[in-house]
């Protein structure tokens, strides 16, 4: 762990700035959620892109002034929705209504039960069951579509072994800007976020 | 720690155990007392798993539990290997404990997913201090509930048969039976119950990660929690998934009452054969949920030092959600009774006269004096805010919504058309023993969650501070920054003033 004590101490031997294949980036630290705020806008105007902010609960409006688009997630929830809806009404026509093999897996032959002379494809009695897969089907992509696209878990990560870090899921705020960043200096991106009202500045190592 | 840091910071902070019940316009009450300080929060809750011994409460609660547990073992494992003929089912009364239990058990969950879900949707602030363990009760009480249909099929080795699985009989489940519906409702519940609970719980779960000490802990919370890292573009998508996940939930919790209910309202059987079923189940699951979301909050926030953040305002709101649905309950009885005179159809007439005077006179009456008389204390503000008056109101929900469904299902059953059929439903050792045994088994999974996983959702209470928002006024007036004043933000934000007269 590298501590940017003061701006003037950034000017450091030339080989940190070649090092950079063991430096997974910087973390900033920021005092509370309106610096933090304050200092992503700035960052994104700075033209930044593989940089992220940390804190313990969502902050209202970070997505807007960090840039982040809106995630895809609800349309591919509505497609799985219209999935579990209409698996509802194969399954139970299939089943209850017709009495004709299909191939899953094995071969499997419908039944048409005749219940108190009711019509075999009785639309309104299947109703809750499709009603119920809608739900089960968008549920579940919900929960793995947006830890798919989190791409979690994730189990490892630099930032994890960080002396400190640990506080982001506590009462800190942090900003973090990626090495591979092709605006990423050592030197010039400490010194960026120092001016941004960073209290520290520190290198993760990968 | 939290009298200290109040003390420090003089006014700016709601004081530990103010009374936030007072409804001031212009101002909202605070949330979270004794504290505007996220560090703080954070060791509230996390302490109760990071200490290494618990109240004794928490041992004697739990001995008796499992004890609990280990009769519904023996009642069930003895139901099994006897069949069914060990309870004291008889022709006409052929559901009786069993589905009573289960209709009980399954509203208790339903509270649990209307504060997580349909408060969220309103924008309800208040439910961030309850919501986390309202959702775990509500997933014990539906694994609770789906014993029941497991087990009174009798032949508990075919109960495979409820599901569309492909067999050598070429045999399907019948699609057009409510039990059918029941099947899939339940299971979509607790699938749906559950993923939206461990969501809610992965940052909390990395903030018991990044502070555990034990090799063993770091490793169960740390896998657990995926690895969490608060980032905001995680945010971005976890905050939608969670609005989506509680935009689904919302019509499935309705629709799950509503489709137990067809169980009956879609019988022929007088006193079942109703269309104000749905509704009225939904509301009596509300009522039933809430009043055990007080039985379980008033201890849980005593024992484990949580007044700070279940405040009496909480539970003063609670109060109010029993009262009302208490009336709709309330209402829906004596609508049932009209609409019996109105029909004009004798049976219906009788099956209700009979509830109210028949064999089973004393079961309706304990029904309505526990869920339609003594709720209305609840209009007492004095009764609201009273912990041990609101405790016992809560049982006795808690009891008379057994009772109701215990009226519904066995007094409609033993006096059906045909007088020479009637008969009486007296329960056996086994039926009591089941009975008690799934409380046993809530209390134990129940304890066991307080005990190992943050009971209030950290990361929500945290962002319903006002010091949460990045545009607090005294954030701009340059307070607030934790170098300077270990940890806490000093703001200058007016307290929370009482506006009553004579009051400091």
């Amino acid at each position: 762990m590298t501590t940017f004590a003061t701006p003037s101490s950034t000017t450091a031997p030339a080989s940190t700035e070649t090092s950079v294949a063991q430096t997974w980036g910087l973390v900033a630290r920021f005092a509370n959620p309106a610096e933090l705020m304050h200092a992503a806008e700035a960052v994104r105007k700075a033209g930044y892109r593989y940089w992220d902010c940390h804190s313990p609960f969502p902050i209202h409006g970070i997505d807007h002034a960090m840039g982040i688009s809106r995630t895809i997630l609800p349309v591919v929830v509505f497609g799985a929705g219209a999935a579990g809806c209409t698996l509802g009404f194969l399954l139970q026509s299939f089943t209850n209504s017709f009495d004709f093999s299909i191939w899953a897996l094995v071969w499997v032959t419908g039944y048409p039960f005749l219940i108190s002379g009711k019509p075999l494809l009785s639309f309104p009695a299947f109703v809750p069951v499709m009603f119920e897969l809608t739900i089960l089907l968008s549920a579940l992509t919900t929960a793995f579509g947006m830890l798919a696209f989190n791409q979690l878990p994730e189990l490892y990560h630099p930032l994890l072994k960080h002396p400190g870090f640990g506080r982001a899921t506590d009462d800190r705020f942090f900003i973090s800007i990626e090495s591979r960043d092709p605006q990423f200096l050592r030197s010039k991106t400490g010194e960026f976020l120092k001016s941004l009202g960073a209290s520290s500045v520190e290198v993760v190592e990968s | 720690m939290s009298a200290s840091s109040s003390s420090m910071q003089g006014h700016t902070v709601p004081a530990s155990g103010m009374d936030n019940t007072i409804e001031s316009p212009g101002q909202r009450a605070p949330l979270v007392l004794g504290t505007g300080d996220f560090h703080t929060v954070t060791n509230q809750v996390c302490r109760v798993t990071e200490h290494p011994t618990v109240p004794m409460a928490w041992y004697v609660a739990f001995g008796v539990s499992l004890m609990l547990l280990g009769a519904l073992g023996v009642a069930v494992n003895y139901l099994i290997f006897t069949g069914v003929g060990v309870w004291g089912l008889n022709n006409p009364v052929m559901w009786a404990f069993d589905i009573t239990n289960f209709v009980f058990w399954v509203g208790i969950g339903h509270a649990g997913t209307l504060i997580s879900a349909i408060l969220f949707l309103f924008r309800q602030k208040w439910r961030t201090g309850i919501n986390r363990f309202a959702e775990a009760m509500t997933i014990f009480a539906v694994i609770c509930a789906g014993i029941f249909p497991g087990i009174h099929v009798g032949r508990v080795w075919f109960a495979y048969w409820l599901f569309p699985i492909p067999n050598q009989m070429e045999m399907w489940p019948q699609f057009r039976s409510p039990l059918l519906w029941d099947v899939f409702a339940v299971s979509t519940y607790f699938t749906v119950s559950l993923v939206f609970w461990y969501i809610g719980l992965i940052p909390d779960l990395a903030t018991l990660r990044d502070r555990a000490k034990g090799t063993i802990q770091q490793f169960a919370y740390g896998l657990f929690a995926l690895g969490w890292r608060g980032s905001a573009r995680h945010w971005h998508r976890y905050e939608v998934a969670y609005l989506l996940l509680a935009a689904l939930a919302t019509p499935l919790v309705l629709s799950v009452h509503s489709v137990v209910s067809f169980d009956f309202a879609v019988s022929q059987l007088p006193g079942w054969h109703t269309t104000i079923f749905p509704p009225y189940f939904v509301a009596g699951a509300i009522f039933s949920g809430f009043a055990m979301v007080v039985t379980l909050a008033v201890p849980a926030r005593e024992l484990f030092g949580l007044k700070d953040l279940i405040t009496m305002r909480h539970l003063d709101n609670m109060n109010k959600v029993i009262l009302v649905t208490g009336c709709m309950v309330g209402y829906a009885y004596s609508m049932e009774f009209f609409i019996a005179w109105y029909s004009g159809a004798p049976y219906e007439q009788f099956a209700f006269i009979n509830r109210a005077f028949g064999q089973y006179w004393w079961a309706y009456w304990i029904m309505v004096s526990c869920n339609v008389i003594t709720p209305q204390l609840f209009w007492f503000k004095k009764v609201r805010t009273s912990i041990p008056a609101m405790f016992v109101l809560s049982l006795f929900v808690n009891v008379g919504m057994w009772f109701e469904r215990y009226v519904i299902i066995v007094s409609s059953l033993a006096n059906d058309f045909l007088p020479t059929s009637w008969d009486e439903f007296i329960p056996t050792w086994v039926d009591i023993a089941t009975m008690l045994g799934a409380f046993g088994l809530f209390g134990v999974l129940f304890l066991l969650f307080c005990r190992y996983l943050p009971m209030i959702a950290i990361a929500e209470v945290k962002s319903v501070m006002p010091e949460a928002n990045p545009h607090w006024e005294g954030y701009a007036k340059g307070h607030g920054s934790h170098g300077h004043h270990g940890g806490a933000p000093v703001g200058s934000q007016p307290a929370f003033q009482d506006p009553r007269p004579g009051q400091p």
